[in-house]
């Protein structure tokens, strides 16, 4: 009999931590080892000391917090395993954002696999979501209520360049946060043949600039803070989303005002954030994305660590599956970069 | 469905008037006919579905959802209509067109009416689903206004709102006639058959930098009565009261279309008066927003009108007559007529801008607002033409401000939403918070606010809701000073509600500028 995922993964004040491996994954302290899923700034926080992830989780990290990022860094590529005490650890693609993982781990005979954030719609930007059976699944519910579904993409990015063509004097900005949605948004733009020049917000820069050297064409990128003002007349220019109703925002002339999430699915929300244009997009399995994910992993048991928890657990019950919630504290909250 | 669907959502979104208009024009220009005229029809708010109600839709999407989820969902949405849409579990890309929509459900007998609903909506994509809830439930409140598909029509056809307006009345969906003079393919759709509303004619307030400026000796002056603008059209045709925003209120006064036994278009102030006596406005509200008049309400609130003006006699428009034509011909008619309820308002003899100051400080507190300005030799205009009619409002410090959040009070109130937050216009043209208030109104009339907000939410913001911005007060206060809370940069001091105005319209609030000014 293997033993069960419960006795060996634990739920701590500092996030899941594995007992034989002795590793934290996506600690919320900092930590003498972590394992990363991806480079959102609510999962890989700095200063750990060891620190294991794929090798473009690892140039995301170096790139936002240099030598904060960790002490010593390893890389393991998607496929590739490696012993850890005890623990045969894998990582394979989340589809959230690039480098993005599943932490698969076994242990005498028992796996786990604690997805952190991942979706099951196409990204251009990144390797599509694979599904691992195993025992415990441990998932996140940001979108873990039935009205969350998601569109098609490209059907959102269609309703913007409708938009660009509609009003074409007006500055179209998107909010974005700036790792993974930023680079989606204009790898599908280009997808869809909008190849002008698309302006960024200095936070967008760097990362799109290691999304490049890691082999994601973007196409013509311009800085929008140094650009004239009559540059940016009919352009598209992406900016984080806080940014958007700033002064940053504002000082451009008459601007539609756009922003991509998932969250956009309930217009009060939409509404509330004051945008004009709300795009559909997210980085996050919808509800269809979740239920269908739980089926396909085959696992007995369901652990989930933040979103709705709630509603997910029920429909769990509905399809006879055990599940629990892991009432972490300190994903999905950080610096607004979810969704 | 779908453009209409598109447009819905658009206008919800849209940030300010002008883009609204240029949403509804595209709209209204590249769609065909039927389809534009019913998307018109329901923005004018003239459909209605008595088969397809809000409960009905809710089982109907509850018999293939797990309740808790359901209750979760709606807990997380905060609006039936949108949970539904979303919800609903099947997903198409064929949504039926806005004709088939509305003729289909005309035809339909009660029973039939959930299955067709529920067959659109598994055609439908999200969107596509909320405005057919929507649509369905009448709750098509997106911050489409009738007053802005208006404006979008005349930019279309490159003619005045006025004239749009003055046809409006005769005028029944899908359109067609409407839409085919827009693009000149026919005449104008006549008016003049019909007891059609004209546009009133509007006065602007006096601000201190407009006192040098005005010719005294060209003006007129009457009381500002303090009750309802209206237009009263009778003839051959049939007879109509018209609130000044040319809502039919026939209905609920009887007896002054009783009294309307001529052949005229008139100008007035509906009051309630008793022996020709002015009654204070709280007696009027009495009467207000009802579908119809009880022999007890009319005998203890009787109607009647002060008339300021005659656009119309027999068939003849007088509108192009200079005012002190139509005065004469006003009093020569009334003398002839002698219209039972109405009385003629007195023009005020003065020799001078001190002795009409010290006349509109005397103004007696029930009866009158103020004074009215009029330029002898200015014919009647739609619309607000500048430095012909002029508004000099006895209290300056009072302002209306329309609602644009409400919360539950306190104690003895708080299953009532009786703390609003107000707001005027910026000069973008959009409606910014300047005052929260409470108090001010009766048990009375509380109910009827806390229930119109409750039909009105258009978002929820935990205990707060949002509201459609139609609702207009009168807010009384003791100044204005700066302030980092609202928005606007300014807040009122001491607000109070003084009352409701339901005779106006929200476009019609008062200005930031103006409550800026006050700041001292
Ligand atoms: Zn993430
Ligand atoms: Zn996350």
């Amino acid at each position: 009999m293997p033993p069960h995922p419960a006795s060996w993964l634990k739920p701590t004040p500092s996030g899941l931590y594995c007992l034989p491996g002795d590793f934290y994954i996506d600690p919320l302290r900092q930590v003498p080892r972590a394992i990363i899923t991806h480079g959102h700034s609510d999962h890989a926080r700095p200063g750990h000391a060891q620190v294991l992830a794929t090798p473009e989780t690892l140039a995301i990290m170096r790139a936002r917090m240099g030598e904060r990022a960790g002490a010593s860094l390893q890389p393991l590529p998607y496929g590739e395993t490696l012993e850890v005490g005890g623990v045969r650890v894998r990582l394979v693609p989340a589809g959230h954002v690039l480098g993005s993982a599943q932490v698969v781990m076994e242990h005498q005979g028992a796996r786990a696999v604690v997805s952190g954030d991942y979706k099951r719609q196409p990204d251009p930007t990144c390797p599509p979501f694979e599904p691992v059976r195993c025992d415990v699944f441990v998932t996140e519910a940001t979108f873990g209520l039935p009205v969350f579904r998601h569109p098609e993409p490209e059907g959102e990015i269609a309703k913007l360049l409708q938009s660009h063509a509609l009003f074409p004097g007006r500055t179209h900005v998107v909010g974005a946060y700036a790792l993974g949605k930023a680079q989606r948004l204009i790898a599908c733009l280009r997808r869809q043949g909008y190849d002008a020049p698309i302006y960024l917000h200095g936070a967008h820069a760097n990362l799109c600039a290691v999304y490049e050297r890691l082999g994601v064409g973007l196409g013509a990128l311009r800085p929008a803070t140094a650009a004239q003002k009559a540059e940016l007349k009919g352009a598209l220019v992406l900016a984080p989303p806080s940014a958007v109703g700033e002064r940053w925002g504002r000082r451009l002339e008459d601007p539609v005002v756009a922003q991509a999430s998932g969250w956009m699915r309930i217009r009060q929300r939409a509404k509330a954030a004051g945008v004009e244009l709300p795009l559909i997009i997210s980085d996050h399995a919808d509800w269809d994305g979740l239920l269908a994910t739980i089926r396909e992993t085959q696992a007995p048991e369901i652990w989930v660590t933040h979103g709705a928890e709630e509603a997910l657990i029920r429909a769990c019950a509905l399809m006879q599956i055990r599940a629990r919630a892991l009432s972490l504290i300190g994903y999905g909250d950080e610096d607004g970069e979810e969704a | 469905m779908k453009p209409f669907a598109e447009l819905l959502e658009r206008l919800l979104f849209a940030p300010g008037r002008n883009t609204k208009i240029s949403l509804l024009r595209a709209y209204f220009s590249a769609r065909p006919d039927p389809e534009r005229g019913y998307a018109l029809a329901a923005i004018a708010g003239a459909l209605d579905f008595p088969g397809a109600k809000a409960a009905a839709l809710k089982q109907l999407a509850m018999a293939n959802v797990d309740a808790e989820l359901f209750d979760l969902s709606y807990d997380f949405v905060g609006d039936l209509a949108e949970t539904i849409a979303l919800i609903w579990p099947a997903q198409g890309d064929d949504p039926p067109a806005l004709p088939e929509v509305i003729e289909r459900l005309r035809a339909a007998p009660r029973p039939a009416i959930p299955a067709l609903i529920e067959g659109w909506l598994n055609r439908s994509d999200p969107s596509t689903r909320l405005a057919l809830v929507k649509l369905l439930t009448g709750g098509l409140r997106v911050g489409a206004s009738l007053r802005l598909a208006k404006l979008a029509l005349a930019e279309m056809g490159g003619v005045e709102v006025h004239e749009i307006e003055e046809v409006w009345h005769g005028l029944a969906p899908p359109y067609e006639d409407l839409f085919a003079w827009l693009e000149g393919r026919a005449a104008r759709p006549a008016a003049g058959a019909a007891p059609v509303f004209r546009p009133v004619m509007l006065a602007h307030p006096i601000e201190p930098e407009d006192m040098g400026r005005i010719d005294w000796r060209e003006f007129r002056a009457e009381q500002k009565y303090d009750g309802i603008r209206v237009q009263i059209v009778a003839g051959p045709q049939g007879r109509r009261l018209y609130s000044r925003a040319a809502e039919d209120i026939s209905a609920a006064f009887p007896e002054i279309l009783e009294a309307a036994a001529f052949d005229a278009v008139l100008d007035g102030e509906l009051l309630v008066m008793r022996e020709g006596r002015i009654a204070p406005f709280g007696d009027l509200q009495q009467r207000l927003n009802r579908k119809s008049a009880s022999p007890a309400l009319r005998a203890g609130f009787p109607a009647g009108i002060m008339l300021y003006d005659l656009l119309f006699e027999a068939g003849e428009d007088l509108r192009p007559l200079p005012f002190d034509a139509r005065r004469a011909r006003l009093e020569a008619w009334f003398a002839r007529a002698r219209p039972a309820r109405m009385q003629l308002s007195p023009l005020i003899p003065f020799a001078s801008a001190e002795e009409l100051a010290a006349l509109r400080e005397g103004a007696r507190e029930a009866e009158s607002e103020g004074l009215m300005l009029k330029r002898g030799d200015a014919p009647y205009l739609a619309g607000r033409p500048k430095g012909l009619w002029w508004k000099w409002k006895r209290a300056p410090l009072s302002l209306d401000a329309v609602l644009m959040y409400a919360q539950r009070g306190h104690g003895k109130r708080s299953s009532f939403y009786s703390d609003y937050t107000f707001g005027v216009w910026s000069e973008a043209g959009e409606l910014v918070p300047v005052a929260k208030a409470y108090s001010g109104y009766s048990d009375e009339e509380l109910n009827f606010i806390d229930r119109w907000i409750r039909n009105h939410t258009t978002n929820r913001f935990g205990p707060v809701r949002e509201v459609e911005k139609t609702l207009v007060f009168e807010l009384g206060f003791d100044g204005a000073q700066t302030s980092t809370r609202h928005k606007s940069g300014v807040a009122l001091r001491f607000p109070r509600v003084l009352r409701l105005r339901l005779d106006k319209p929200a476009s019609e609030a008062d200005r930031l500028e103006s409550v800026r000014r006050l700041i001292r």
